[in-house]
């Protein structure tokens, strides 16, 4: 919403400056976005006379003008310019700008040129040069009594403030400067002066009838006024009506439609006029039929359906009802009868409409928010008064079909809402005085007060409505910052459990040297599949780009094109995670938290890329399963109880990959180097190994009663250990080997781990070689040699049995 | 000379050509050689001592002192010599086990790793409000139209709901379709939904908006914050906002400017702009007489309230809500939003944060 100062001193008499009015607007909730000030810069752009404009001798298209600013009157030359507008000639008025000058519509500064031989000391020019439109078409065709010299903004009126204000939805008030000038007055910085529209006699009966016909439908008109102004001469409006129209970026086009743009700004009241000599027979407001067109006034033909509201003669369409009129029966210079309409529609019907046909115009927006419906009526009684002193003619009588009267709305308000929501208390004249200023009617003493609430206000519906307008206009500043006690419960901790396992996550996997990324939550429809995804209903219906399309299934997609972009950029070790959300299903409980990373080329834990220390070798399986259990033993995971499956889902090698769960129902995550066909399909270089693991996955722990942790048992004997090499088939896994060990005697054996793996000569063909080193801890004596070996050939047993094994000789 | 002719000189001159031997001996293996010629059982030292016995007691008298101190400079100079030897040996074999110490390391994992400046802002964020008495809330990504926009009094058509470019999933055949939340509100409509007052929760998450330039992306991440009780006013929404901010930016005192506003879930609404000074690029807080806008907020709607199952005329409360990533902006001065979901590893070398620094109210946010 934009206007000038004087405009807005139209309807708000004050001494405030423009800093406190612009101050003051934001500080009641209109927010200034923008105080345009031209006149400074627009200051040396002089309006001068072409004393004579004679063909450049050099140049068919150019003219050599000599230019007086008034300094020939002082005795002083002409100035000389070269300009090669179409429309200089000898005699025209038109505006200067000398040599030094700063052109803003060029964004250049202007020097003395010389050009084709003759010099040029300046340059006349155009709206655009100025940027005071867009007006390029030729220099600036003044009027012959325009004073030279002068300033052309002081002379255009082009140098008043513009202040443009961010406005809120909410306040449909506000799209006028009548309304604005309401709001502010309420303040004190000034007051509001009310400009009521006159009633005009009307001095014969409305010639043309308004049905408004919805059927059995929704109504979409609650009310509908016309006039006809007959013998009218339309034309360009008046300079001054130009220049306020031109000062906030609208076209003027002709008195009558001047007009109503006017309307609209000024009281928030948009109009349409119709040509009546070419509106044929008597108007009907309707739904619109399906498949029915309008060539509306932006030269652009819309085809229309029922969902839209428009205003048919007997011809057919007219008007798109609250948007935009046809172009059929628009006023020209040639209009001598025009039909005002002023009417209300539906404000949800008008948004759908204007939203499904694309069209954002200045009634739109203020029929969308909602128009005060008592001013119907007098809107158009001022439009009429307007018509008839710019343009002449004789004014029917008003039609009005349907009715626009509201329904009033009284707020039973407690005068101590105030307190209680916001925290301080104004006086009875004060809380009146500011609700009477806003045009609200106050009745009632005491605690409880009846409120009327002005048909201007739809946005105002309850009490904490009524706070809001007391307490903006207070100010905000005025309410006392309150300290905010913590509170009498206990201290506890803050996050839920996958809150808390997120939190862990990140810092374990940063720990091991994975860098943390955030992509995006959605991911394309081909490697949404590629991870298991891509279904329908989690396809946007409205993406922003055809690459984020699918809610993704799993984090991998984005890391790894984020790890082939980092190589693509020159690194190419890089080692990435995130923890997320991953979507399986549409629904809260189908979103999971994931876990998942992936190191690429020779991003190890141990060190990326090549070093003195050792041979540069790349990531493996083993790196994304650390990765893997990393974040288990971070997020609290009982790690001991996790087995580890050979395979995962299709995107990692089949071999060199496994699945973490417990028992077959509760998968936790999947570890492995990444499928050579994945990385075709995507089109990455490799080598890749990641995992994920979901978070929600972990069983949680059972609270314990107390945090003591268990009571530590040091045992006085030495432990022992022993290493085991057993021949096992080839595809045996470590694990059961391991596993068997330990199951022998859970109290005596503290330890197995896995010291060598051999494959090759010695050891037959199929075969493998696994050493263990079992370590033994006696509990209440020193364990005889004979004790220890008993133990040895158990679990030589034991392994045998589970596994085949046989001691390797 | 008989066996017990020796001379007194002859005890002298052994003496003197063994000590001779003993520093001539080179290694240990030639002082050993010289040992046992000496004190060995064959020894001339050894030779010696065994005449001693057949002596005549004046001859022992005055030989035996001789021999015997002949044997102890003898053993004494051995021994030292050895421990020599010994030692020359050592420094022989660490200067052949030196190497370059200059050699670099490998960095530490935890010192190369980053965490990305969102989730290190939502610690910060967790930290402050926690100290409050705030609860973590959080809720699907994944919404309905009802919890995103009805239920927070959107009216069905109203203009602000176009003021959110939502991205919607595919209609269903009850005519329902899902969207992707605008804002984390929703998560404040579960909590009211699911909890009994008093509520005092922040909500962090993701959140959507098909809109891209330098400054909006499709997907960015807000914080919100929910008070519901009975008493709580805008006085306490204010002070709760100015600790914050102190907090969070880590400053001694802000001044702050609440402008009145409009949000469909709140009433009174506002707009909360934060001071600061501009220099060269860099924004300071605290300071300046510039002002920057970081949040919204306001006293929850008595509509909102109604929805969720709670008297607006009993229960009352605020909420607030601010980009993470704006205020991340904000503070550790990145420029464009878009780089932090661009995974570019020096972009998150740089501007991301260390594992094992993690922001505490004792140890400092960002320290």
């Amino acid at each position: 919403m934009k206007f000038t100062l004087s405009w807005l001193k139209d309807h708000f008499d004050t001494v405030a400056s423009l800093d406190e009015i612009v101050d003051k607007l934001t500080m009641i909730g209109l927010e200034v976005e923008h105080v345009e000030d031209k006149s400074a810069q627009l200051k040396p752009f002089v309006i001068a006379s072409v004393i004579s404009a004679e063909k450049h001798p050099n140049a068919d298209r150019l003219r050599v003008c000599m230019v007086d600013i008034g300094q020939v009157a002082k005795g002083e030359k002409p100035i000389q310019v070269v300009c090669g507008a179409p429309n200089a000639r000898t005699g025209m008025k038109s505006v200067f700008s000398p040599a030094g000058t700063f052109i803003p519509g060029k964004n250049i500064t202007l020097t003395v040129g010389n050009i084709r031989g003759v010099e040029s000391h300046g340059m006349l020019c155009s709206e655009a040069e100025l940027m005071l439109s867009e007006d390029h078409d030729g220099i600036i065709d003044l009027p012959a009594d325009a004073p030279v010299g002068t300033p052309y903004v002081d002379y255009a009126g082009a140098a008043e403030p513009v202040i443009e204000i961010n406005l809120t939805p909410n306040r449909s008030d506000c799209t006028s400067v009548n309304g604005i000038a309401r709001d502010l007055g309420a303040t004190l910085i000034g007051d509001y002066r009310e400009n009521a529209p006159k009633r005009i006699e009307g001095k014969f009966p409305c010639p043309v009838k308004v049905t408004l016909d919805f059927g059995a439908t929704h109504p979409l008109c609650p009310a509908f006024g016309l006039r006809l102004v007959r013998g009218v001469k339309n034309g360009p409006s008046p300079e001054w009506l130009q220049k306020r129209l031109t000062a906030i970026g609208l076209r003027p086009i002709n008195a009558l439609v001047d007009i109503t743009n006017y309307m609209t700004f000024d009281r928030g009241r948009p109009l349409h006029v119709f040509d009546a000599k070419k509106v044929k027979g008597h108007l009907t407001v309707r739904r619109a039929e399906n498949g029915e067109t309008l060539l509306a006034l932006d030269g652009k033909t819309y085809t229309l359906d029922t969902a839209m509201c428009v205003i048919a003669d007997e011809k057919g369409v007219e008007s798109l009802a609250g948007i935009m009129g046809g172009e059929e029966s628009g006023c020209d210079e040639n209009t001598t009868d025009v039909l005002i309409e002023s009417a209300l529609w539906d404000p949800f019907n008008i948004a759908q409409t204007g939203r499904k046909l694309g069209i954002n115009t200045d009634a739109r927006y203020r029929f969308e928010r909602g128009v005060d419906p008592n001013f119907m009526v007098p809107g158009l009684e001022l439009a009429t008064a307007m018509v008839m002193d710019l343009c002449g003619g004789e004014p029917s009588e008003i039609l009005v079909a349907g009715d626009p009267t509201p329904k009033e709305l009284v707020i039973d308000y407690p005068v101590s809402e105030l307190e209680r929501l916001v925290g301080i208390k104004l006086s009875q004249t004060e809380t009146r005085r500011t609700l009477e200023r806003l045009g609200f009617f106050a009745a009632g003493q005491g605690e409880r007060m009846k409120v009327a609430v002005p048909s201007w206000r739809p946005d105002v519906h309850g009490r904490a409505d009524i706070v809001e307008e007391l307490v903006r206009i207070a100010g905000v500043d005025k309410v006392p910052s309150t300290p905010f006690p913590r509170g009498a419960n206990a201290r506890k901790p803050v996050l839920t459990t996958i809150q808390g396992r997120t939190r862990k996550a990140k810092r374990a996997l940063a720990a091991r040297g994975m860098t943390e990324a955030v992509t995006w939550s959605f991911v394309s429809k081909r490697e949404a599949e590629l991870f298991g995804g891509g279904k329908p209903e989690l396809a946007l219906a409205n993406p922003i780009a055809a690459e984020l399309s699918d809610m993704r299934p799993s984090l991998l997609a984005g890391l790894i094109a984020s790890a082939q972009k980092n190589a693509d950029r020159g690194y190419p070790d890089v080692a990435l995670f995130e923890v997320g959300q991953i979507f399986k299903g549409d629904k809260p409980e189908d979103q999971f938290i994931a876990a998942t990373g992936l190191r690429r080329a020779l991003a190890k834990a141990s060190g990326a890329g090549r070093h003195w220390s050792g041979k540069a070798s790349p990531v493996d399986v083993f790196d994304a399963k650390a990765d893997a259990f990393a974040v288990l033993a971070g997020a609290g995971a009982p790690v001991q109880a996790l087995q580890i499956v050979p395979g995962a889902p299709a995107w990692f090698h089949p071999g060199r990959s496994g699945t973490i769960q417990i028992g077959p129902q509760n998968v936790i995550g999947h570890f492995g180097e990444l499928h050579p066909s994945l990385l075709a399909a995507l089109k990455v270089d490799g080598p890749l190994a990641g995992f994920e693991v979901i978070l929600d996955n972990i069983p949680v722990a059972k609270a314990k009663p107390t945090r003591a942790k268990p009571l530590l048992e040091l045992s006085a004997f030495q432990p022992v250990e022993r290493d085991f090499a057993f021949v096992v088939e080839s595809k045996v896994k470590a694990a059961d080997v391991v596993r068997a060990a330990q199951n022998v005697d859970k109290k005596l054996i503290v330890g197995v781990t896995v010291f060598d793996v051999y494959e090759g000569t010695g050891i037959e063909p199929g075969k493998k070689s696994v050493a263990i080193a079992v370590t033994i801890q006696p509990r209440d004596k020193t364990m005889t040699d004979a004790e220890i070996e008993a133990l040895a050939g158990k679990i030589v047993a034991e392994v045998s049995k589970r596994t085949g094994g046989v001691l390797r000789g | 000379m008989t066996v017990h002719g020796v001379a007194m000189s002859d005890i002298a001159k052994l003496e003197s050509d063994l000590l001779a031997a003993v520093s001539a001996a080179k290694d240990e293996t030639a002082l050993e050689a010289v040992r046992v010629g000496a004190l060995g059982k064959s020894g001339s030292i050894s030779a010696l001592l065994k005449t001693l016995g057949s002596m005549t007691p004046d001859e022992r008298k005055e030989k035996g002192p001789a021999i015997n101190g002949l044997k102890d400079r003898v053993g004494a100079a051995i021994a030292t010599a050895r421990e020599t030897l010994a030692s020359a040996a050592l420094n022989a074999r660490l200067a052949s086990e030196t190497v370059d110490v200059t050699l670099p390391l490998r960095d530490t994992p935890a010192e190369i790793g980053r965490v990305h400046p969102i989730s290190q802002v939502i610690d910060e964020l967790t930290a402050i409000f926690s100290d409050m008495g705030f609860a973590v809330a959080e809720g699907p990504d994944i919404e309905t139209d009802d919890y995103n926009f009805t239920k927070l009094n959107f009216p069905e058509g109203h203009p602000a709901r176009e003021m959110h470019d939502t991205f919607y999933f595919p209609q269903k055949s009850d005519g329902s379709r899902l969207l992707l939340r605008t804002h984390t509100s929703p998560v404040q409509v579960r909590t009211m939904l699911s909890q009994k007052p008093p509520i005092r929760v922040i909500c962090p998450g993701r959140t959507y908006r098909s809109d891209s330039d330098q400054t909006h992306t499709p997907m960015f991440h807000q914080v919100e914050g929910l008070v519901i009780d009975k008493t709580s006013h805008l006085g306490h929404l204010k002070w709760i906002l100015e600790e914050f901010c102190k907090a969070f930016f880590e400053v001694d005192s802000v001044k702050m400017r609440f402008r009145p506003s409009f949000f469909p879930f709140t009433e009174p609404s506002m707009e909360v702009d934060i001071q600061c000074r501009r220099d060269k690029g860099e924004i300071r807080f605290g300071e300046g007489n510039d002002w920057l806008e970081i949040l919204g907020c306001g006293m929850v709607h008595p509509n909102v309230l109604r929805n969720c199952g709670l008297d607006p005329e009993e229960y009352q409360g605020f909420a607030w809500g601010m980009g993470i990533d704006r205020i991340a902006m904000l503070k550790y001065g990145m420029n464009d939003l878009r780089a932090f979901f661009e995974a570019d590893v020096r972009w998150l070398n740089h501007y991301g944060f260390r594992p094992l620094d993690f922001p505490t109210l004792a140890g400092g946010l960002s320290s």
